[in-house]
């Protein structure tokens, strides 16, 4: 469980998140939506304690988020960067195994979740690869295995920040990690998931919240925030939404 | 591309190369001792009651010269190779190395200025020379990590680029202002500041060793103990934090550490280069890069591979000894070109 509340950001004097307030309710996956540049990685920032923030707090089970002691956060708190920088050969499963640092489980418990959370992205094959021969979207997989891993059988609420978990997946690979955060969800953990994809957040997210130029345009259902108007004046972008014929979640199409 | 050897077969190999290391470093100079002769002679320095006249002249030789020698080139060895591990850690990138982003020739301005404020004051007082020479080692190489790590580094990332150059940048100014020492030395400073540019084992005394012992357990103990946040801080500065890892005072631990290895090594021996390139490289090609393994292995290939070239360097030109850092430069300069060529394909 995750609050945020009146968080703004200050950066070069300029205002560049204002105001948002939000709730990570363990077993929902609430999505962040915007054009380029409305903050959105900045939202991730504050909330993970990464960015200094002007006013606002953000607290996690109930204590503010700079109490925690790094350890014991990051039993509870796993945040996924939009890309990450390793220049050195660790094999796929040594990258995993990073993520047990802050538990005490032991090894045997540590390799079965090692090999639950590769398995859950579909990467388990590749788990003896070395990490720099990997392809962009397969890294990204590797990194999402690892944060999910940093939270297996971890203590309190797990919460989960993700900043454009599937930009560099192939439209099956999306499905697939997107599925895992959802069963992560579906497991009482509470989830922020950046995403760009209208159609993805439409269906596998419980509540949305679009930003525009920092500021909290509109939030709530993906039936309410997936409307013509809102997204003709966020995005500027003319669209019509029908049902999904069999799921029922609205369906994004440009005109 | 990974050679794999097991961690225990690795050890095993270097354990073995260390040994045959220390034991042609004692037998082998002007003066060859016979394998027994050396083995003797050493129980016999280490308190064993052994017989013979005829080990006096191995004795005084071992325990004068060679001895002190041998475990000067393991400790620099040992300090400058975990100084590479630290420095390609705090940097993120394996290309760092304390001599070419110019924190040797800190350490080296470190000792010139206090070789020089010592002689205008009338000379050190010989007990306290080496451990000054270490502090002011000590500040120049911290002093040139702290610029060049606060240039290098970027939200976060490491420019390699800026990092390199800046390190070209400080060395530069570092051997201008030792230049302009030289110009205006008398002869005896002279002499002490070349030897600092060169870098050898040559004079090697239990005076001169013992800070550098010091230092060299210190590192040592130190370091491993941070293998697994120092693995954690290769993912990123951020991912490390958000492992529970404290990245801000890790990353002051190993800039400490780096300043006091290289700080000392430079005191005790000069300037040695491209050892804390090399030897972290060969271990992580072999071993891959888990610092667990990586860091107690470059401290021993370290030793190693400084004792084998301080032999080599003894013998190539003898009865005259050629400076071990033109040795480590001439293996290690085109090391560095091969890694680059590599790099890019």
């Amino acid at each position: 469980m995750m609050i945020a509340e009146n968080l703004c950001v200050h950066r070069d004097g300029k205002d560049v998140l204002m105001n948002v307030d939000l709730t990570l309710a363990p077993g929902e996956i609430l999505g962040v939506l915007g054009p380029n540049g409305a903050g959105k990685s900045t939202l991730l920032g504050a909330m993970s304690g990464e960015l200094k923030t002007a006013k606002g707090r953000v607290s996690l089970d109930n204590r503010a988020l700079a109490e925690w002691s790094g350890r014991e956060r990051a039993r509870r708190l796993a945040v996924l960067p939009q890309s990450s920088t390793l220049s050195f050969a660790f094999n796929v499963h040594e990258v995993i195994a990073m993520a047990r640092l802050p538990h005490d489980t032991g090894r045997e418990r540590d390799a079965e979740i090692i090999r639950a959370s590769l398995e859950a992205v579909d990467s388990l094959h590749l788990q003896d690869r070395n990490y720099l021969t990997l392809s962009g979207g397969e890294r990204q997989r590797v990194h999402l295995a690892r944060v999910l891993a940093q939270l297996a059988g971890g203590e309190g609420a797990q919460t989960l920040l993700l900043d454009e978990p599937t930009s560099m997946l192939d439209p099956l690979h999306q499905h697939t990690t997107l599925q895992a955060v959802r069963e992560f969800a579906d497991r009482g953990g509470a989830v922020l998931v950046i995403l760009h994809d209208l159609n993805l957040a439409a269906r596998y997210c419980d509540h949305l919240l679009l930003l525009e130029n920092g500021r909290p345009y509109l939030s709530g259902s993906p039936q309410v925030v997936l409307a013509p108007e809102p997204l003709k004046s966020v995005f500027g972008l003319d669209v019509l939404v029908q049902p999904h014929p069999e799921r029922g979640h609205p369906l994004v199409i440009a005109r | 591309m990974r050679v794999t050897l097991q961690p225990r077969t690795l050890f095993i190999v270097l354990s073995v190369a260390c040994l045959l290391a220390v034991w042609l470093s004692l037998a082998l100079g002007p003066v060859s001792l016979p394998l027994m002769d050396t083995l003797r002679a050493g129980l016999r320095l280490l308190g064993f009651p052994i017989a013979g006249h005829d080990l006096q002249q191995a004795e005084l030789i071992l325990g004068q010269i060679r001895l002190p020698r041998t475990l000067l080139g393991l400790a620099v060895g040992a300090v400058l190779a975990l100084s590479g591990v630290a420095m390609q850690g705090l940097f993120r990138n394996p290309l760092a190395d304390p001599g070419l982003v110019g924190v040797s020739s800190g350490a080296a301005l470190g000792a010139a200025v206090a070789i020089v404020a010592g002689a205008s004051l009338g000379g050190l007082p010989e007990a306290f020379a080496p451990y000054l020479l270490s502090l002011c080692a000590f500040a120049g190489g911290l002093m040139v990590t702290g610029i060049v790590y606060r240039l290098g580094r970027r939200d976060g990332q490491t420019s390699v680029g800026i990092m390199l150059l800046a390190g070209v940048a400080m060395t530069a100014l570092a051997g201008s202002i030792i230049g302009l020492f030289t110009y205006l030395a008398d002869d005896a400073t002279l002499r002490t500041l070349t030897f600092w540019n060169l870098g050898t084992l040559n004079g090697a005394s239990y005076v001169r060793l013992w800070p550098l012992l010091l230092v060299c357990v210190l590192v040592i103990g130190w370091l491993p103990r941070r293998a697994k946040a120092l693995n954690a801080l290769l993912l990123g500065e951020s991912e490390a934090r958000h492992l529970g890892i404290e990245v801000e005072r890790l990353k002051g631990e190993l800039i400490l550490c780096i300043a006091l290895g290289v700080g000392a090594a430079v005191a005790a021996a000069g300037l040695i280069g491209f050892v804390g390139l090399i030897v972290p490289h060969l271990v992580r090609l072999i071993a891959g890069p888990d610092h667990r393994v990586v860091l107690p292995a470059s401290a021993l290939a370290g030793a190693s591979l400084l004792l084998f070239a301080d032999v080599f360097a003894r013998l190539v030109l003898a009865p005259a000894e050629l400076p071990i850092g033109i040795v480590t430069a001439f293996l290690g300069a085109p090391f560095f070109l091969f890694l680059l060529v590599r790099g890019r394909t």
